[in-house]
C-alpha cells in the first residue's frame, strides 16, 4: 500500500506535474512501447537464432546466425584459426591491466613496468617466432586486436609527445614556441583522413630507396601525429591551471627547468586534466576506425569484409549493431570512469 | 666552457640545434621525394590542375562534365563540402540546443531519453554511423516504385530522399531574399526597442513587428506575382521521380550521420552551459516576477551562451572536418574528388597538401568569424 502511494507521488512529481509534461509523458510512453514491441518482434519473435542463410533471407527479423557464423572473423580478422587463443590472451591481459591501472592506489612506477611487460608479451604472443610459437605476419593481424594495438600504442607515444609539445608552446625560446604552436594549430585544422592519406601515399616517397615501412606502422604514425596535437592542448590547459606561485617556489628552491617541470609542475598539471585526457583517448579509440579508408583490417574493416560475403549478403543492420555494441562498451566505460574521476576531483579539490 | 654557463647562451644553442635538425629532416625528406618522383616519372607541381579530369562527379552544384579540368572537379568537390557543412551545422546546432535543454527537463522520461540519445550517439564511431545510415538507404529502403511515403510530400527510397518543394516561379526564388531582409528588419526593431527602453523604460516589441514585416512583404509580392500557388510534388515517372527536391542517398546519409553525431556533443555543451548559470540567477529572476520562459530567454540562456560558445565553435569545425568521411560512402566532397584525382594522376604530394590547405583555411576562417561573434556576446564590463 505504502509502495504504491510512493510510486504515485513519484509519478505525479516527475511525469505529470503540468499539462505539458503529462502530454509529453503519454506520447513518449506510447512511442517507446511501439518501438520496443517492434524491436522485440525483430530481435526475438521473427529472428533466426538457429539455421542458415536461406532461413535468414526468408525471415523478417534479425539474422543472429550471421553474427554466430562470422564473429570469429569480425573479431580477429585473418589470424590463423588454430592460433586464435593468442590474441584472446592478449586482450584479456590488456583489459586486466587497464582495470588494475584505473585504481588511484596503483598510480605508481611499477604499474608502468607492468605495461612495458605487457607490450613485450603481446608482441611475442601476436607475432610468434620464439618459444615454438608459429610466426604470424603482421598483415594477418586484424579485427579487435588491431584496433586495440593502434589505440594503446597511440596513447603511450602521443601522451609524452603531447606533453613535450605543450611545454614547447609555453617555452621562453621563440623558435621552439613558434614551431610547437604552428604544428598544433596545423594538425588541429585538418581532418584525420588527410593524415592517413599522407601516411599511405606520401610516407613511402619520404623514405630512401629500398626502405619500406609496414602499412600498420605508417597508420600508427599518422594517428600519433594527429592525437599528440590534441593531447598537447589538453596538457596546456593543465599547465595554465597551475598558479605562478608554484613556479616561483620551485625557483626559490634552486630547481632548474627540468626539475621544476618533472617534480613540481607536471605532477599537478597532469592530474588536473585526467578527465579531458580520457576524453581524448575515447576520441582516438573511435578515430582508429578511420583506417578502413587506407584498407587496414581493424574491427570496422573486418565487419565490412564479412558483409561482402556473397552467401551472407544483406545483413548490414545486424553487423553494424554488433560492432556498435563493442565500440559502445569500450567508450562508455571509459567515459563513465572519466566522470567518476571528475566528481571525485570536484569534491576533494584534488586527486589522491 | 664559460659560454654554456649563461642561460641565454644555452637557449640560443638549443634553438640553433633545433632549427638545424628540422632543416636536416626536411632536406632528407625532400631529396628522397624528388628522387622517388623522378623515378616514377611524375612531374611535381600544380600544372596537372588544368588537364582534363576524365571522370564524372555524382552530384555537383556547378555544371561538371568529364572533359572539364581537375581544377573544376576540385572546385565542385569543395562546393559539395561547403554545402553539407553549412546545412549540417545549422541542423546540428538546432538539434543540439533542443536536446541540451530537454536533458534538463523536470519530466523524468524526457530527461532520460535525451541522456540516452547523447550517450549512445557519442560512444559510437562516426564512420560506423555513416555506414549504417547508408546501408539503411541502399539495403533497407524499397525501390523508387514502392517508395515509402511517411508524410505527404516526403518519399524515401533506395535512390534517396524526395521532398516537395516550391515550383520554379520568380516569387519563390526571391523568398530567401525576403528572409534576409527580415533579419535586417529584426535588428532594426531590436535597436529601436533598446532605445525606447533606455528613454522611457518600456521595451517595444521585436518579434511581432518582424513577423508582420515578413508576412506583409511576402503577401504584397505574392499579389504582385499573380498568386502563384503551385508546389512541385515529386511524382513517379518511369523509373524515377520528377519534380520536388532530390537528395541523393550519399548526401542524405552523410547529413543525417553528421547532424546526429555532432548534435550529441552540442547538447552536452549546451547542458553544461545552462548548468553553469548559478541557481541564484533563477531565484533572482523569479523574485523579479519573470516567468519560466522569460527567465530562460532573458537571464539564463544569454549567460549560458557565454560559456557554451567557444566549445560550440570547435564543434562547428569538427563537423566541417568530419564531413571528409564522405569519401567512405561515396559522396563527392573535396577529399573524395582529390582522392580520385590522386589515384588517376599520382600527384600524391600536391593533392594531400591541397587537402590540408583547404581544410586549414576553412578552419581558420570559420574560427575567425565565430570568434568575432563570440566577442560580441562576452561580458562587457563597464
Amino acid at each position: 500500500m505504502f509502495k504504491s502511494k510512493a510510486l504515485r507521488t513519484w509519478c505525479h512529481k516527475n511525469l505529470f506535474n503540468s499539462k505539458m509534461n503529462s502530454f509529453l509523458s503519454v506520447v513518449i510512453v506510447v512511442i517507446l512501447f511501439k518501438f520496443l514491441s517492434y524491436f522485440y518482434a525483430w530481435f526475438v519473435t521473427n529472428a533466426v537464432w538457429i539455421g542458415d542463410a536461406a532461413a535468414c533471407r526468408e525471415a523478417s527479423g534479425a539474422c543472429v546466425v550471421f553474427i554466430k557464423e562470422k564473429y570469429n572473423f569480425i573479431l580477429f580478422g585473418f589470424y590463423p584459426r588454430a592460433e586464435i587463443y593468442r590474441p584472446i590472451l592478449c586482450i584479456v591481459l590488456l583489459l586486466s591491466l587497464v582495470i588494475y591501472s584505473s585504481y588511484e592506489k596503483n598510480w605508481k612506477k611499477c604499474t608502468l613496468i607492468l605495461w612495458a611487460l605487457l607490450f613485450l608479451v603481446s608482441t611475442i604472443l601476436m607475432g610468434g617466432g620464439i618459444f615454438s610459437l608459429p610466426i604470424v605476419e603482421s598483415d594477418q593481424w586484424g579485427g579487435l586486436p588491431l584496433t586495440l594495438i593502434l589505440s594503446v600504442v597511440g596513447i603511450f607515444v602521443s601522451y609524452p609527445l603531447g606533453i613535450v609539445l605543450a611545454l614547447g608552446r609555453r617555452s621562453k625560446m621563440p623558435i621552439i614556441r613558434i614551431f610547437s604552436t604552428c604544428y598544433i594549430e596545423l594538425i588541429r585544422g585538418v581532418p584525420m583522413i588527410s593524415l592517413l592519406f599522407m601516411s599511405s601515399v606520401m610516407f613511402p616517397l619520404f623514405l630512401p630507396e629500398g626502405v619500406v615501412i609496414d602499412k600498420i606502422i605508417r597508420a600508427q604514425i599518422a594517428i600519433i601525429m594527429f592525437v599528440c596535437a590534441y593531447m598537447a592542448e589538453v596538457v596546456r590547459g593543465g599547465l595554465q591551471a597551475i598558479p605562478r606561485g608554484q613556479y616561483e617556489a620551485a625557483e626559490a628552491l634552486g630547481l632548474n627547468y627540468f626539475q621544476t617541470m618533472r617534480l613540481v609542475i607536471l605532477p599537478q598539471a597532469l592530474k588536473v586534466v585526467i578527465p579531458p585526457t580520457v576524453n581524448t583517448v575515447i576520441g582516438m579509440f573511435k578515430d582508429t576506425s578511420l583506417v578502413i579508408i587506407i584498407a587496414l583490417f581493424d574491427l570496422m574493416s573486418t565487419m565490412k569484409t564479412a558483409l561482402k560475403d556473397p552467401e551472407w549478403l544483406g545483413f548490414n543492420v545486424e553487423g553494424y549493431i554488433f560492432i556498435a555494441l563493442i565500440y559502445f562498451m569500450f567508450c562508455f566505460s571509459m567515459g563513465k570512469y572519466s566522470r567518476t574521476l571528475e566528481k571525485k576531483f570536484n569534491r576533494k579539490g584534488t586527486l589522491t | 666552457m664559460n659560454f654554456l654557463k649563461s642561460e641565454k647562451n644555452r637557449e640560443y644553442l638549443w634553438q640553433v640545434l633545433f632549427t638545424l635538425s628540422i632543416i636536416a629532416f626536411f632536406t632528407f625528406i625532400l631529396r628522397n621525394t624528388q628522387s622517388a618522383l623522378d623515378k616514377q616519372g611524375i612531374a611535381s607541381g600544380f600544372s596537372f590542375l588544368s588537364q582534363e579530369a576524365g571522370f564524372e562527379i555524382g552530384e555537383s552544384i556547378i555544371d561538371f562534365f568529364s572533359d572539364d579540368t581537375y581544377q573544376l572537379a576540385l572546385l565542385s568537390g569543395f562546393l559539395n563540402t561547403v554545402k553539407v557543412a553549412f546545412i549540417g551545422n545549422i541542423l546540428a546546432l538546432a538539434l543540439g540546443f533542443i536536446v541540451g535543454v530537454t536533458s534538463l527537463s523536470d519530466n523524468y522520461l524526457v530527461a532520460k531519453l535525451s541522456k540516452f540519445y547523447v550517450e549512445s550517439i557519442r560512444n559510437i564511431p562516426l564512420i560506423l554511423q555513416l555506414f549504417f545510415w547508408y546501408s539503411i538507404f541502399t539495403e533497407v529502403f524499397p525501390s523508387v516504385r514502392s517508395a515509402l511515403n511517411p508524410i505527404g510530400g516526403v518519399y524515401l527510397s533506395n535512390r534517396g530522399l524526395y521532398l516537395v518543394s516550391f515550383s520554379d516561379h520568380w516569387f519563390f526564388n526571391i523568398l530567401p531574399l525576403i528572409g534576409i531582409l527580415s533579419v535586417v528588419a529584426f535588428f532594426f526593431f531590436k535597436k529601436r526597442s533598446i532605445k525606447s527602453l533606455e528613454r522611457t523604460g518600456v521595451a517595444r516589441k521585436i518579434f511581432l513587428p518582424t513577423l508582420l514585416f515578413f508576412i506583409l512583404v511576402s503577401f504584397a509580392l505574392w499579389l504582385v506575382a499573380g498568386l502563384p500557388r503551385e508546389l512541385s510534388w515529386p511524382t513517379l515517372a518511369g523509373f524515377n521521380f520528377e519534380g520536388g527536391v532530390h537528395l541523393s542517398p550519399e548526401f542524405s546519409s552523410l547529413l543525417i550521420g553528421l547532424v546526429l553525431y555532432t548534435s550529441a556533443f552540442n547538447a552536452e555543451i549546451v547542458r553544461a552551459g545552462i548548468l553553469s548559470v548559478d541557481h541564484g540567477q533563477w531565484e533572482a529572476a523569479s523574485s523579479l516576477g519573470l516567468n519560466k520562459n522569460q527567465t530562460l530567454s532573458l537571464i539564463v540562456i544569454p549567460q549560458a551562451l557565454r560559456v557554451a560558445i567557444p566549445p560550440l565553435i570547435s564543434q562547428v569545425l569538427n563537423l566541417t572536418k568530419n564531413s571528409s568521411l564522405a569519401v567512405a560512402i561515396g559522396y563527392p566532397d573535396f577529399v573524395s574528388v582529390a582522392n580520385t584525382s590522386l589515384n588517376i594522376t599520382g600527384q600524391a604530394v600536391e593533392l594531400v597538401l591541397l587537402i590540408m590547405l583547404v581544410y586549414l583555411s576553412i578552419s581558420l576562417s570559420t574560427s575567425l568569424v565565430m570568434n568575432i561573434y563570440n566577442r560580441s556576446v562576452t561580458l562587457k564590463e563597464r
